[in-house]
């Protein structure tokens, strides 16, 4: 076994990873390649960098490619997130028009690389066109979508669903996301690595450096949301709830910590917001964070009495994973595939309002026995569901099943 | 010795009432069925331990119909020759249930049922136990998943509707008559894989001994 498998052996158990090497037996040896927008920033840019080198040291010929656009084609995808997650967003032909030519391009690109993959995962809807831009492909297209489209902008579903039909199969992260599609529609929520430096166990000094750098007072209560400066994540929400909080905890600090992906145009404009709803507040802590500043969540997290993931919208939520690994229990908002990890009153707490967040922040604060049971449930239940290696099983499984042409029973030798 | 791996595969079918849940049943993959009575076991969630299925869970948390909840709690579906079987018992309990309602309730479309259904994939491996006295070793020694295969899982495959610990010993010499009958007394509904594993190795070692870290 190689090092790294060992390592993951020793958090997730020596069963987890025989029964990877066992369903990467019958892989051995394909070409599976990633395709996404971004590599660094974000959930899907995170996992693939574990991802995809787990599967090469299973024995996987596995590549990563990344699609490259201007800022006029991320900003017509941005407007895609954002209307696969329920707004209203208009979209000018010329804009689809742009859309379709970058992913021409990456196709001209790309093409001898995907035509000839056993397996290509297509991940969100950026480079969704590209099955289309290559049509000798020899391999099986998977689509798998990161974000939640339970109640899309029915005109920008239906165009994106024109390149979707083809795909061999798709892979959404809840029941709740999927669609009337012509091919098998896969279950598979992300997973968090609990190696990597934002999950790894962190010494007290590293964990105390934080208070330090960021000015925040290690003898208060301090709660804590990390995302991305977008709308749907509701950092202004998350304001209110601790304005409303801190009236019966007036030593309460808060702390919203984000960073930008290269793929996120409005990412500048929301953190304005949020600055301007702070109000200069001192024990608001607004920070923003480099792509690579693992360490320093890692750190935020396990310092944080509660986290909070008030989002409106949701796919997955990476950093609610993250923080229930580190016993914190999480507020998260009643969506999408939050609702898959904050079993509430279990693992943490699901609110619909800031009002909600508020009462749960002063039940938790206030009944510690509580806050530490609760973390303590989260830690386990992410140990048993949603850690790296089951992700992985699940790829696998898919790309077996896909092999195997979908019975419902496949027996392997 | 196998193990399995459980794929999960939206149907993109989805019931908002009662009489939605018995229409789209009636023409759902067998599969889904197979998912909706065992896939709980090899899924994240806290489900409320007294309903033992999806559609019981359903009923009882998006419908608030605990009478129906428990009715449909109570089929066990080992008691059903086949899988076709056990959807039309469900359908007869949900026509029940409509021929007496006097309103249909609706839940929210966010409560709304999904039907999932579930492709396995069998693996090998390549451990084999000759004896039962290896049994409470190997059972210790294997994953949850490989559980679920033996114990649960098997249940569909046997011809008696039984796990493959139990299938395997009737058919060597010796009494295990014993150790089958605890065995049956191992409810696999209300516990996680990792419980039900600890339980079975524990009764393994005690009826036939061995070591079983």
């Amino acid at each position: 076994m190689s090092a790294q498998l060992e390592r993951y052996a020793e958090v997730a158990g020596e069963e987890a990873v025989d029964q990877l090497r066992q369903l990467a037996r019958p892989l051995k040896g394909m070409r599976v390649v990633h395709v996404n927008s971004t590599r660094v920033g974000g959930g899907v840019a995170e996992i693939l960098t574990k991802l995809v080198p787990l599967k090469r040291e299973l024995g996987i010929d596995a590549t990563w490619e990344v699609i490259e656009g201007d800022a006029g084609f991320y900003g017509t995808t941005k407007s895609f997130h954002n209307a696969l997650q329920g707004n209203r967003v208009t979209v000018g032909a010329s804009e689809l028009d742009h859309y379709r030519s970058v992913n021409l391009e990456n196709a001209q690109k790309l093409r001898a690389t995907l035509e000839s993959a056993d397996v290509v995962f297509i991940h969100d809807p950026q480079p969704a066109p590209l099955l289309e831009m290559c049509p000798n492909r020899e391999g099986r297209w998977i689509w798998r979508c990161h974000i939640d489209v339970s109640r899309p902008y029915r005109p920008i579903w239906r165009f994106l669903k024109g390149f979707l039909q083809n795909y061999d199969a798709s892979v959404f992260s809840l029941a709740a996301f999927s669609h009337r599609l012509p091919h098998p529609q896969y279950l598979i929520p992300p997973s968090i690595d609990p190696l990597s430096d934002k999950n790894r166990d962190l010494t007290s000094d590293e964990i105390t450096s934080v208070y330090d750098e960021f000015g925040i007072d290690p003898d208060r209560e301090m709660i804590l949301q990390v995302s991305r400066f977008d709308r749907f994540k509701d950092p202004v929400g998350v304001i209110e709830a601790y304005r409303l909080a801190r009236k019966f905890t007036p030593t309460l600090q808060l702390v919203l910590a984000g960073g930008s992906a290269t793929d996120d145009p409005e990412g500048a404009a929301v953190l304005d917001e949020t600055r301007r709803a702070a109000n200069h507040d001192p024990d608001i802590h607004i920070l923003l964070l480099p792509p690579d500043a693992h360490l320093t969540i890692n750190a935020l997290q396990r310092a944080a009495d509660i986290v909070l993931q008030k989002s409106i919208r949701e796919g997955f939520g990476l950093t609610v994973a993250e923080a229930m690994w580190k016993s914190r229990p999480v507020i998260g908002g009643d969506t999408g595939g939050i609702r898959l990890q904050v079993v509430n009153h279990q693992t943490g707490f699901l609110v619909s309002t800031p009002e909600g967040a508020a009462l749960r922040i002063r039940y938790l604060l206030h009944h510690r026995d509580r806050l530490e049971q609760m973390g303590a449930q989260a830690r386990a239940f992410v140990c048993d569901h949603f850690l790296l290696t089951r992700h992985l099983r699940e790829y696998l499984t898919v790309m077996l099943a896909l092999e195997h042409q979908l019975g419902d029973r496949i027996e392997l030798a | 010795m196998k193990d399995c791996a459980l794929a999960a595969i939206a149907t993109g079918r989805r019931a908002q009432n009662l009489k939605e849940l018995r229409n789209e049943l009636e023409g759902i993959d067998l599969d889904s069925v197979y998912y909706h009575f065992w896939g709980g076991l090899v899924r994240p969630q806290f489900d409320d331990p007294r309903f033992n299925n999806d559609f019981a869970r359903w009923v009882h948390s998006a419908l608030r119909n605990t009478a129906l909840a428990e009715r449909l709690s109570v089929i066990d579906p080992t008691d059903f020759a086949d899988l076709e079987d056990l959807r039309q018992e469900v359908i007869e309990v949900l026509e029940e249930e409509l021929d007496q309602s006097e309103v249909l309730p609706w839940t929210s479309r966010e409560a709304q049922f999904h039907f999932i259904r579930s492709q396995i994939v069998v693996f090998d491996t390549h451990r084999v136990v000759e004896e039962p006295g290896e049994l409470p070793g190997a059972i210790a020694a294997m994953s949850n998943n490989s559980v679920f295969y033996h114990f649960v899982d098997a249940r569909r495959r046997t011809p008696g509707g039984v796990d493959d610990f139990r299938s395997w010993l009737s058919d060597l010499p010796g009494d295990y008559e014993e150790l089958a009958l605890r065995c049956q007394g191992v409810d696999p509904f209300y516990q996680t894989l990792s419980e039900l594993k600890a339980e079975l190795v524990q009764i393994f070692t005690e009826h036939l001994g061995g070591d079983r870290s």
